[in-house]
């Protein structure tokens, strides 16, 4: 790593490079952009104001090995008013490597709507009012791959129209399928009035021993091409998980009132496959191509013999959100609501259940249709939960500008936060597996299914038929959340976490001048996790506001009844054991 | 004399994970993108696929017609060798080759033609790309 920070002002559209010195104790990725957060961004600010700050980070392999693809963005969360994190791939990573950084710190806010455009050495601010407003984040992405060159090395990530209105769980879309998904990214950009990030680049890495390199680089290649590892995520995708998470009564439906969809079937990875697979994508320097997209023709009504087919992407968490959590076995109507957040620019998981509550609180006349103004929610109708997600970008009314703030701002004020599927303050994803996935989602440092993954842990249990003690699930997430802080700093994808394991990290580092031993490595993951948490504490996160929506108790697991006793001490023993 | 040749089999099948591209710069001892002779773009967004570019070799090759100064050798069998002494970075070459799979080294101001090695070919992970003799 060469430590180069790009450091771009939208309020006075300048930009200076500086270095950085951060990255050589903390490698990339998340260890160095939660120093560089700490550091930019004033206590206390406003995640939707000029002074909230946002940070790309990437790795000492992007570029190198494969896999290790992703790009981390840090800001603070318009959704929780904490800490925002959320990776992308694409050619993300890569393009901002070879652009010449390690990290891209974003300030201030622009008056009117611009785009950026780094290519290399120069930093293009390029005017996008006419961009702004425009209804599909498609087209956008359409228009600025016309306007800007490098074609085939350069990320183009830019925001829909959610991000324009602020919904605080709007994504940033880049190369058309991935997503800095999750807590609100794309509201920081609209709220800095910043349309798009593009990046490319011409610049190479120096290796200091090639031959070293190749060897190593084609142990990685082989066990991710040429052994079984990665071949789930290749073959039917991350949709595979449908089926066997609905057998053993795991899939969170119709507001996690179930946790079996009596429609699963038709929602599943293997009919999705075997009926709409029309191609499969990778990010840049994955051999996996997890992303899978489905081709979905559809006759317009008024000429006959006259298609359209739509590439829709599709995974695990948007068939929870927009499939099951709604009651839609549908598979036509669940790829339009997933092109539909995609058009939009909004977070798939969190406008489930987002509509998810909706729903419920309709059913039971907290909200009527005076709020939803004339709207009739109703499990499995898709055509009027695309109405809906078009209402909540759109804010006609205020009922849907409180829905555009998240589940947890609209039951605080309509009532029905006892099936509010929040997780301090991020929807919740969908595992309804037992307790270790729902403890992981209160500690984990971003509220999410991929901070520790708990659902492993659960499902694991299962198997072996016990159930674990409070001791063990708070062990076994931290030391997992613990890990990831260095997969993240890597910046390496969490799917290829089976490959890089402590020793190979250890060598790959090695490679690339890194000294760590597999020990140190870990103890770092843990330092990165506190100074995340430290970072959250400072801005107002309290481990005692923690809580658990009633439902998640109330609905069995695959291994029984949640106690909410079990998770609220092995949440206070997760923090005791991370120092808190 | 059997002159070699990366060919492009199925370009449907290419999931853009642009392995080959990495495999070209990395056989020259660098990381990243910067050196490699193939290019993996998509045809106007993902959604509609990638286009693999790469030198086809061509019997009778345009950029090395316009090359003023004889720095492009036609090999034998077809496609070209680079003598980069003689080259004086005009340009030529890549504006002549209708395919575009000139590559650019702006550093050097010089341009980055394909060695025909195969190397790329063997990171395929979908057999997209196979190394064949020419006009096969």
């Amino acid at each position: 790593m060469n430590g180069r920070v790009l450091y771009i002002d939208l309020s006075r559209k300048r930009s200076w490079i500086d270095k950085c010195e951060l990255f050589a104790d903390r490698i990339g990725g998340v260890g160095v952009g939660i120093k560089l957060l700490e550091e930019e961004l004033p206590k206390g600010a406003d995640p939707l104001g000029p002074e909230n700050v946002i940070i790309f980070a990437v790795g000492p392999l992007t570029g190198l090995y494969p896999m290790a693809s992703k790009t981390i963005a840090l800001f603070k969360s318009p959704l929780t008013g904490n800490l925002g994190e959320s990776h992308a791939g694409g050619r993300s990573a890569i393009a901002i490597r070879s652009a010449g950084y390690d990290a891209i710190v974003i300030k201030g806010a622009s008056e009117t709507p611009i785009y950026v455009a780094v290519h290399g050495e120069r930093v293009f601010f390029r005017d996008a009012s006419g961009l702004w407003g425009v209804g599909s984040s498609l087209t956008v992405g359409r228009v600025i791959r016309e306007r800007e060159p490098d074609a085939g090395i350069r990320s183009i990530m830019r925001i829909g129209v959610a991000g324009e209105k602020l919904v605080r769980y709007a994504c940033v879309t880049t190369e058309t399928y991935r997503h800095f998904g999750r807590l609100g990214l794309g509201a920081v950009f609209g709220s800095k009035k910043l349309k798009a990030l593009v990046v490319s680049g011409r610049g190479v890495i120096l290796v200091k021993d090639a031959k070293l390199y190749r060897t190593l680089y084609d142990e990685i290649f082989n066990a991710a091409t040429k052994t079984a590892i990665m071949r789930k995520y290749h073959d039917i995708g991350t949709s595979m998980n449908v089926s066997p998470l609905n057998e053993i009564g795991g899939l969170p439906t119709r507001n996690l009132k179930e946790a079996k969809f009596e429609g699963a079937e038709k929602i599943s990875g293997e009919f999705l496959a075997e009926n709409y697979l029309g191609r499969r994508v990778a990010c840049s320097h994955c051999p996996v191509a997890c992303i899978h997209l489905a081709a979905l023709r559809e006759p317009y009504e008024d000429e006959p013999y006259f298609y359209k087919t739509t590439m829709i992407s599709y995974d695990y968490e948007l068939i929870y959100a927009l499939g099951s959590m709604l009651g839609i076995s549908d598979t036509k109507g669940m790829l339009k609501l997933f092109h539909e957040v995609e058009v939009l620019g909004i977070d798939a998981i969190s406008t489930g259940v987002v509509l998810a509550w909706m729903t419920e609180a309709f059913e039971k006349n907290l909200i009527s249709e005076t709020e939803t103004a004339g709207l009739k929610p109703k499990w499995g109708d898709w055509r009027t939960y695309l109405r809906l997600m078009r209402a909540i970008v759109e804010q006609p009314t205020e009922f849907y500008r409180d829905l555009s703030m998240g589940v947890f701002y609209a039951s605080n004020k309509y009532g029905g936060s006892d099936y509010a599927l929040s997780f301090g303050g991020n929807e919740m994803p969908g595992y309804h597996t037992g307790p270790a996935t729902h403890i992981g989602f209160l500690t984990g440092a971003r509220h999410s299914h991929l901070d520790s993954a708990g659902y492993s842990l659960d499902q694991k249990l299962l198997k072996e038929k016990r159930k674990p003690s409070v001791e063990e699930v708070a062990d076994y997430l931290l030391e997992e959340e613990s890990w990831r802080q260095i997969l993240s700093s890597l910046v390496v994808c969490f799917f290829a976490r089976g490959i890089y394991n402590p020793t190979l990290v250890e060598e790959t580092l090695k490679s690339v001048g890194y000294g760590f031993s597999s020990a140190e490595l870990i103890r770092l993951g843990l330092d990165i996790l506190r100074d995340k948490n430290r970072f959250k504490m400072r801005e107002g996160f309290k481990i005692s506001g923690l809580k658990l929506a009633k439902r998640i108790c109330e609905t069995v697991s695959p291994l029984g009844y949640i106690d909410s006793e079990f998770v609220e001490e092995s949440v206070g023993l997760f923090y005791t054991k991370m120092g808190f | 004399m059997c002159a070699k040749r990366i060919s492009v089999i199925d370009s449907e099948r290419c999931v853009g994970c642009q392995l080959c591209m990495f495999a070209c710069t990395r056989r020259l001892g660098y990381g990243g993108l910067g050196f490699s002779a193939i290019l993996v773009k998509s045809t106007g967004g993902i959604e509609r696929g990638f286009t693999v570019i790469v030198c086809r070799a061509c019997p009778d090759p345009p950029c090395q017609k316009v090359c003023p100064t004889g720095a492009l050798i036609v090999r034998e069998g077809g496609g070209v060798r680079l003598n980069t002494d003689k080259c004086i970075g005009c340009g030529h070459c890549r504006d002549a080759c209708p395919f575009g799979a000139i590559f650019w080294n702006y550093e050097l101001n010089k341009p980055i033609v394909c060695l025909y090695c195969g190397y790329c070919v063997n990171y395929c992970p979908y057999r997209i790309l196979a190394f064949e003799e020419v006009g096969k």
